[in-house]
């Protein structure tokens, strides 16, 4: 594999006929002051594109959640820019941004964080229940999703009677009810085992990568790295490199 | 939002039951305790009360409330007739007598009973029961003859049926009393029998003194308010008018002034607030506590919506509707379980219980407080979370 220097975004866009989902630049962020300041991100540029499936990896601690988090707009950056979905973050605040995250961006969790007291079918609703959307309607929705992920006979089951792989397939469903522009994945096999991280990969690369959408999952699974089709490399805060999975070389250190 | 915020309060019914415990034993031990004060203080003016078709109390000035009457003279029976306005007046007597039960016994363990002797006019019989559940109020006309309040006489004769009360003879100050019926009576603060006689005839029943008038009941002239009739007598009886003075209230006022002497020289107040006060602090630490520990356990979640884009606003919302519904629900139980309390109880004991809407109101009020300072502390931890919080597993 070869490094190479990360091409400007709208650049790159144009050329290889794939639209930026997502482009940030100089990111940085630092948790405390003084003494105490830990940085998490150390000048971070990076694009995601729609169609693609970008799997973020590297050590632990090495400023993946950081990332994704101010990438969804769940942390803000100390320094950098930020474009989602061709929205300047810094200029979303307050409702403006929660609208835009409930709208745009679905979420799979590690530890899948489904409501204990609603069934499948519900849990899958819930993005479209925070739109307003009716509780039936939102339902029926969810249940075709539960469907599409192979759990519509489970859609009445509540969390704590499915199995592990079963509970990340209703929150890949939640995550695609509302269809996402960005989907953002932290670590979605590592509460699986690899049989079932397998599945609920195939499963993501199935039904969540789209043209429109891009999907980026941060993950230290490196079983699953054949499912990307750009995997970004992260140590100490920053890219280290970028490729693909033939071994296209696309990234480099910085 | 609602419909979820419930579903993840009702989710963990361990949980969700001890909270509605928490709140539920507060409220039952607030509206208890209230009730419990609140009935005490209506035995302090259950003779006024009981006293119907009575516009005007004349009392002497010092009086402060019912139970400690100045007599007044057979005179100002007849000043307070004077007044314009006075449609009628009569005399009226309240005291205390030692009853003995058993006239061929001498001595022995409850053979003397302190008993309430109301005397009342003897023409018009003013003042009498309301209801009269054995024998008849005109038989109160026959020699030595008293009615006796039922609750007193089965206080007295437990075994006894209420149809033997009639021709029982007891003996007051040495003036053999016999009984023609029994009436239904508010129960009294002092839980004494409460006996009703001839004026006349109460004057017999208790060791004579100079004075005996209690107070002179009177009734407004047709179309004159109680309050007019009061300030009359007051102008030209009370206090800086020539003559021994008097003092004119209603019957509210009278029952007013009651309730404040309670209040204010008793430790029925003192007491039940620091009962009340305990029930609710127990409220807030139980049902805080636990509540608090409700939203804690569920940050993750919190924080997960918060990520797919519910606003803190919205978050809010759902944190203070599950304090409302667990507020509603431990009220209605609670308030509910004190009203059974209230119901049932006093059939197998004495016990002084009234619920007014005041006390449904005020422990609404309370377990309001409890619910909102509960969920209030939840709130501000649900509002400093950080949506990134779901990304660290």
């Amino acid at each position: 594999m070869s490094v190479a220097t990360l091409p400007e975004p709208q650049a790159e866009a144009t050329a290889g006929q794939l639209s930026v989902a997502m482009s940030c630049r100089g990111l940085t962020k630092a948790f405390g002051e003084g003494d105490a300041c830990v940085m998490a991100l150390r000048g971070v540029d990076m694009e995601v594109f729609a169609g693609q499936m970008t799997l973020l990896v590297g050590e632990s601690g090495c400023g993946k959640t950081t990332l994704i988090s101010v990438i969804a707009g769940l942390l803000d950056p100390t320094e950098g820019e930020v474009g989602v979905l061709g929205h300047d973050l810094r200029k979303l605040r307050g409702s403006r941004l929660v609208n835009f995250r409930g709208k745009n961006i679905g979420f799979v969790f590690q530890q899948y964080n489904l409501l204990p007291a609603l069934n499948a079918a519900e849990n899958a609703a819930v993005p479209l229940l925070i739109a307003g959307v009716r509780r039936s309607e939102a339902v029926a929705r969810a249940t075709k999703i539960l469907d599409a992920v192979g759990l519509g006979s489970r859609a009445h089951s509540l969390p704590s009677q499915l199995s592990g792989g079963q509970q990340q397939r209703v929150a890949i469903a939640r995550a695609l009810v509302h269809e996402p522009k960005l989907l953002v994945c932290d670590e979605p096999t590592a509460a699986l085992d690899a049989q079932s991280g397998k599945t609920v990969m195939q499963l993501l690369r199935k039904v969540a990568v789209q043209p429109g959408r891009a999907v980026i999952v941060v993950t230290h699974d490196s079983r699953v790295f054949g499912f990307g089709d750009r995997i970004v490399h992260m140590s100490d805060g920053r890219i280290i490199k970028v490729e693909t999975p033939e071994g296209r070389e696309a990234g480099g250190e910085r | 939002m609602t419909w979820i915020a419930l579903r993840m309060l009702t989710g963990d019914r361990t949980k969700y039951i001890a909270i509605v415990a928490g709140v539920t034993f507060a409220a039952l031990l607030i509206a208890q305790q209230l009730s419990i004060a609140c009935g005490l203080l209506l035995r302090t003016t259950s003779t006024i009360q009981d006293i119907v078709d009575v516009d005007v109390f004349v009392l002497d000035p010092d009086v402060q409330f019912i139970d400690e009457l100045k007599p007044l003279t057979e005179n100002d029976l007849y000043r307070v007739k004077s007044i314009p306005g006075v449609g009628w007046a009569v005399r009226f007597y309240k005291g205390q007598a030692r009853l003995k039960l058993d006239l061929a016994r001498t001595d022995g363990p409850g053979l003397f009973q302190q008993a309430i002797v109301l005397g009342l006019d003897d023409d018009t019989l003013v003042g009498a029961p309301r209801e009269i559940v054995i024998g008849s109020l005109a038989a109160l006309r026959e020699p030595d003859a008293v009615i006796m309040d039922v609750g007193g006489f089965k206080y007295l004769w437990p075994d006894a049926p209420l149809e033997s009360a009639v021709g029982r003879v007891v003996e007051m100050n040495e003036h053999r009393a016999v009984i023609v019926g029994l009436c239904k009576s508010s129960e009294t603060f002092q839980t004494f029998p409460i006996l009703y006689t001839r004026y006349s005839q109460a004057l017999l029943f208790v060791p004579q003194e100079r004075r005996v008038l209690s107070a002179v009941l009177v009734g407004a002239d047709t179309g004159l308010a109680p309050k007019e009739v009061c300030q009359r007598i007051n102008e030209q009886l009370g206090r800086g008018a020539s003559g021994r003075a008097l003092r004119a209230v209603t019957r509210d006022e009278f029952i007013w002034m009651t309730l404040d002497y309670f209040m204010k020289h008793t430790g029925i107040i003192v007491n039940f607030t620091i009962t009340t006060v305990l029930g609710f602090i127990v409220g807030i630490a139980v049902a805080g506590q636990t509540f608090y520990t409700f939203t804690l356990e569920n940050l993750n979640q919190f924080g997960s919506l918060k990520a797919m884009g519910v606003s803190n606003l919205r978050l809010v919302g759902m944190v203070l509707g599950q304090a409302l519904v667990v507020g509603l629900l431990g009220f209605a139980i609670g308030a509910g379980l004190a009203g059974v309390f209230g119901e049932y109880v006093p059939r197998i004991s004495r016990l002084a219980f009234f619920m007014p809407w005041q006390v449904l109101a005020g422990t609404a009020g309370a377990v309001l407080l409890i619910v909102t300072a509960s969920a209030l502390v939840s709130i501000r931890k649900v509002l400093v979370l950080e949506p990134a919080v779901v990304f660290r597993g």
